[in-house]
């Protein structure tokens, strides 16, 4: 197969964190070819909220706590600067989002696993346990069957389309090239660097990022890493524009900028499947009433099935490999809310060459071999 | 302006059309009412505000929405007249009303 | 399950719908058909049975007239039709429905898609403008309740237009004018399809009919038109043309566009069955055998959304389709099914012996296709500029759904319905690739809009949700 490109850093996928890898290395002066599928992928970013998302995060994990609150930090000069630069507003806004419990059971497990949370992490993220009638007050739209909700004012949210329209123009911008329909479908070490096979032949790089979500599963062992992710299919539905109502994020509807209403929050293991089905559905629009009930006469326009990125623990996952030094790995979920560390201190960390342990040792898939030691 | 070939001759009603009453045929197509009636624009876009009209008459372009009886962006073109129906602008996004307020 | 159960369900009452109902019937099977209007005939023969006035039937015609015998049969023939009625979901099992009074599934071994023909969308400056609609809602105007209006010019190419030409001249309607786009270029491309087109004279020698009486009246006809926009503060204005001798434009209140008609595809997709794109008549299809199979083992399709061919091929193939289902469910042997389907598909031929001929004479220029002015909506629902999309497309944005998501176009209430084929189209013109290869939106349920407490099941006389 002839070779058809080449360069310093080749990142594998054209979503949310492959973009964001890309424009962080070519804002940074690298030669960077981001490498992505055709116009039907399985394509998490399309299929997201756009929450910028802390509270609740990092139960299992302190630094996946303090990550996640770090970038939710970040979020507002990153946003800023991307804007600037590309010229597309993100709808990036950080009003505090409320976890909506239909059961006060529900909400005290909440309340105790988010004080839990909060104790062993080191960055703060202030929360509030809200009853029913505290909750009405600011959500007056709530319905009768809510038993309260949390709330935290560090959750933004923003437009994930945005997002990853300005981070796929800004790695352009910034000399960066984007080859959309090419997937990569084999990986070598070759020499110093990796030689990545895709449909229109070669492409050598120098160092690699693997940024394909669940497409990292079978990528990642050819270059001696792994990426234990699993499908993990969420039904979504989005209403027609409607004049605003919710200023807030929620942790499964929400309102955007240009009106339509999001809302969805199932989970099922449905394999590669990413169609809709009836009872999900059905089931999501009653959740939805019982929390808002004015969207019962809203009108959906589309509903869609997407899979999350989802590793065993919710952890994202980061690794280099160790047989083939310039190749790394990056398997997550939040790709919004880890937009900010994506293209700043991974890209740090790629460019110095190592992942260092402070940082990454408690994202490196060993941690699934002690679990299970 | 739309108009009648020529007169049908079927029983009329009066309907509410933006705050005032209209004539119409029970069971005629109800844009070709609003039309006729001179309703205009339709409704303006919730994007830019721009006005506009029905345009296929088909039920494919939702363009010929309006509140009907209180339910938003109801397509006119798939709907006929009935007796006291209410029919309102819409400007924009429309505001959707709590549960049960508007049902039919 | 409120809806019941059958062995057949069917979306769509127009030539194929209908027709299809009343030969699933007589092979014995259980039938339940559904459409949005309240009364059966499709859009082509759009209130066929509640036709009041003989004017109107003379003005409308005899091809109208013959859906009237298919209109009662199809009253005779014992299927459960649903009118009023929006199928929001379809699915290998059944469909989902809602009405103004009801709502539920209904299961069934087989699904029928009869859903039609739409007007190709007409992407050109001032399109959304009010006073501008399609030359097919003037004449569902006319058919449903003898709406006109004077002095309307007409715009386009194609029969529909030169039918509803010819019908409001017969009404005695005043025309402004036809600004025919039909290119010029056309007229020598469709020479070799003419000798087929002969052997079924009969749509030839209508076409001639109508095409003198329009001459003949004292409508201004202007030709070989390349560029058309519209203007005006709020609603229409004026219609402004060029042609070879340069540019011209006249005042008017209203306008009828029209350039042929395509699949209404958004039902097939929803499905996700193969689709092609079709060259002939620049337009997706469902990928179907001449029995209208589909890649799906529990899906058919039947009339103009599986390809255009007019209402008597729409009959025909509705006819085929449920001689087919009815095979396939093992309710008729091979040799009825061979002696029966046989005589149907020749007929069929016959009646599309005209169609290359049409589909090449007024094929529509590319620029009515694609726009190449930056300014034109193509998105009528989320006001997207085709600036908007070269843009995407020129920092190499995949294909269709990539565009959606970066553009918003394809995401308002039509679901794609008036964008789709402009948008594939300008894709494929800016990037050099085919339509068949830039893909088309992925269509997803609910195929029509409907409201949350819809689909979370809820009827008008439910309470709250527990």
């Amino acid at each position: 197969m002839p070779a058809v490109a080449s360069s310093d850093y080749v990142v594998i996928g054209g979503g949310i964190v492959g973009a964001a890898v890309s424009y962080g290395l070519a804002r940074a002066g690298e030669k960077v070819l981001l490498l992505d599928e055709g116009d039907i992928a399985f394509r998490a970013a399309r299929g997201n909220f756009g929450n910028v998302w802390v509270q609740g995060k990092g139960g299992t994990s302190p630094a996946y706590a303090d990550l996640t609150r770090r970038a939710a930090n970040d979020w507002a000069d990153f946003a800023r600067e991307l804007e600037e630069r590309t010229g597309q507003d993100l709808h990036f806004r950080r009003p505090g989002a409320f976890y909506i419990c239909f059961s006060s059971e529900e909400l005290q497990r909440r309340a105790e696993t988010m004080a839990r949370i909060d104790k062993s992490a080191t960055v703060a993220s202030p929360f509030e346990v809200l009853d029913r009638p505290e909750l009405a007050k600011r959500l007056p739209e709530i319905g009768q069957d809510v038993a309260g909700a949390t709330f935290c004012p560090s959750d933004g949210t923003a437009n994930p389309l945005h997002l990853l329209r300005a981070l796929i123009s800004g790695t352009i911008l910034l000399g960066g090239r984007y080859l959309p329909r090419q997937a990569a479908l084999g990986l070598r070490a070759d020499g110093q660097g990796v030689a990545i096979d895709t449909q229109a032949g070669i492409v050598n790089a120098g160092k690699v990022v693997l940024a394909a979500g669940l497409g990292n599963e079978k990528l990642a062992p050819q270059l001696g890493m792994s990426a234990p992710v699993r499908p993990v299919r969420g039904q979504i539905m989005v209403t027609e524009k409607i004049r605003p109502f919710l200023h807030f994020g929620t942790n499964f509807i929400r309102q955007t900028l240009e009106g339509g209403c999001l809302f969805g929050e199932s989970s099922e293991d449905a394999g590669m499947d990413d169609a809709t089905t009836l009872p999900v559905l059905k089931e999501t629009a009653r959740r939805a009433i019982t929390a808002f009930p004015l969207l019962r006469n809203a009108r959906v326009v589309r509903a869609w099935g997407a899979l999350r990125i989802m590793t065993r623990d919710g952890v994202p996952v980061y690794q280099q490999s160790r047989s083939c030094p310039g190749a790394f790995v990056l398997s997550v979920h939040s790709g919004v809310t880890l937009a900010p560390f994506h293209c700043g201190a991974i890209v740090e960390a790629l460019r110095a060459g190592v992942l260092d342990a402070g940082t990454f040792e408690p994202f490196s898939p060993e941690r699934f071999h002690v679990q299970a030691a | 302006m739309f108009r009648l070939l020529e007169a049908t001759g079927r029983p009329m009603t009066a309907i509410k059309v933006d705050g005032r009453t209209v004539q119409a045929e029970i069971g005629a197509n109800l844009a070709s009412v609003l039309l006729r009636a001179g309703f205009q624009p339709f409704r303006t876009t919730p994007v830019s505000g721009e006005p506009r009209m029905p345009y296929c008459m088909m039920g494919v372009c939702f363009e010929c929405l309006a509140t009907i009886d209180g339910i938003t962006n109801c397509q006119t073109c798939l709907e006929t007249v009935r007796e006291g129906m209410v029919i309102e602008r819409q400007l924009g996004a429309s505001p959707i009303k709590p549960a049960g307020e508007g049902a039919p | 399950m409120n809806g019941g159960s059958v062995d057949l369900a069917v979306i769509g009452v127009g030539p194929a719908g209908m027709s299809a109902a009343i030969t699933a019937r007589k092979h014995g099977l259980s039938v339940a058909i559904f459409d949005e209007q309240n009364s059966p005939g499709g859009q082509i023969y759009r209130n066929i049975t509640g036709l009041g006035s003989d004017r109107l039937a003379s003005i409308l015609g005899e091809d109208y007239l013959a859906g009237r015998p298919l209109a009662d049969a199809f009253a005779d023939s014992g299927a459960i039709y649903r009118a009023g009625t929006t199928v929001w979901r379809i699915g290998e099992g059944g469909v989902s429905w809602i009405s103004a009074a009801d709502s539920g599934e209904t299961a069934a071994l087989h699904v029928l898609v009869a859903t039609g023909a739409m007007e190709r969308p007409f992407p050109v400056k001032g399109w959304t403008l009010p006073g501008v609609m399609t030359a097919g809602a003037a004449q569902i105007l006319l058919k449903t309740d003898q709406t006109v209006v004077d002095d309307a010019v007409f715009v386009g190419c194609g029969p529909l237009l030169y039918l509803l030409a010819y019908q409001y001249l017969q009404a005695g309607v005043r025309i402004r004018a036809l600004i025919d786009t039909t290119d010029k270029s056309s007229h020598i491309a469709a020479l070799p399809s003419l000798p087929a087109a002969l052997l079924k004279p009969s749509y030839l020698r209508k076409g001639m009919k109508m095409l003198s009486a329009i001459r003949r009246s004292e409508t201004p006809i202007h030709r070989g038109v390349t560029e058309v926009d519209f203007s005006g503060t709020d609603r229409l204005q004026a219609v402004r043309w060029r042609d070879r001798v340069g540019e011209h434009s006249i005042e008017c209140d209203h306008a009828f566009v029209h350039h042929g008609v395509i699949p209404n595809v958004n039902v097939t997709m929803a499905t996700r069955c193969t689709h092609r794109w079709d060259e002939a008549q620049t337009c997706w299809r469902p990928e179907t055998d001449a029995f209208g199979r589909t890649s799906l083992d529990w899906l058919t399709v039947a009339g103009d959304g599986g390809g255009i061919g007019g209402a008597k091929s729409a009959a025909l193939s509705g006819e085929i389709a449920a001689l087919g289902i009815a095979y396939d469910l093992g309710r008729i042997d091979r040799s009825a099914f061979d002696r029966a389907s046989g005589r149907l598909l020749s007929k069929r031929r016959r009646d599309l012996a005209v169609r290359p001929f049409l589909d090449r004479l007024y094929r529509p220029a590319p620029r009515f296709r694609a726009p190449v002015d930056d300014e034109v909506v193509v998105c009528r629902c989320e006001e997207v500029r085709r600036e908007q999309l070269a843009k995407a497309v020129q920092e190499g944005c995949p294909g269709p759904n990539q565009l959606k998501s970066f553009t918003r176009a394809g995401m308002g209430p039509c679901q794609g319905r008036m964008c789709g084929h402009t948008v594939v189209e300008t894709i494929a013109q800016l990037s050099g690739r085919s339509p068949q290869d830039v893909g088309y939106y992925r269509i997803r349920m609910p195929i029509k809009p409907v409201t949350v407490g819809e689909i979370a099941g809820l009827t008008a006389s439910q309470g709250e949700p527990s």
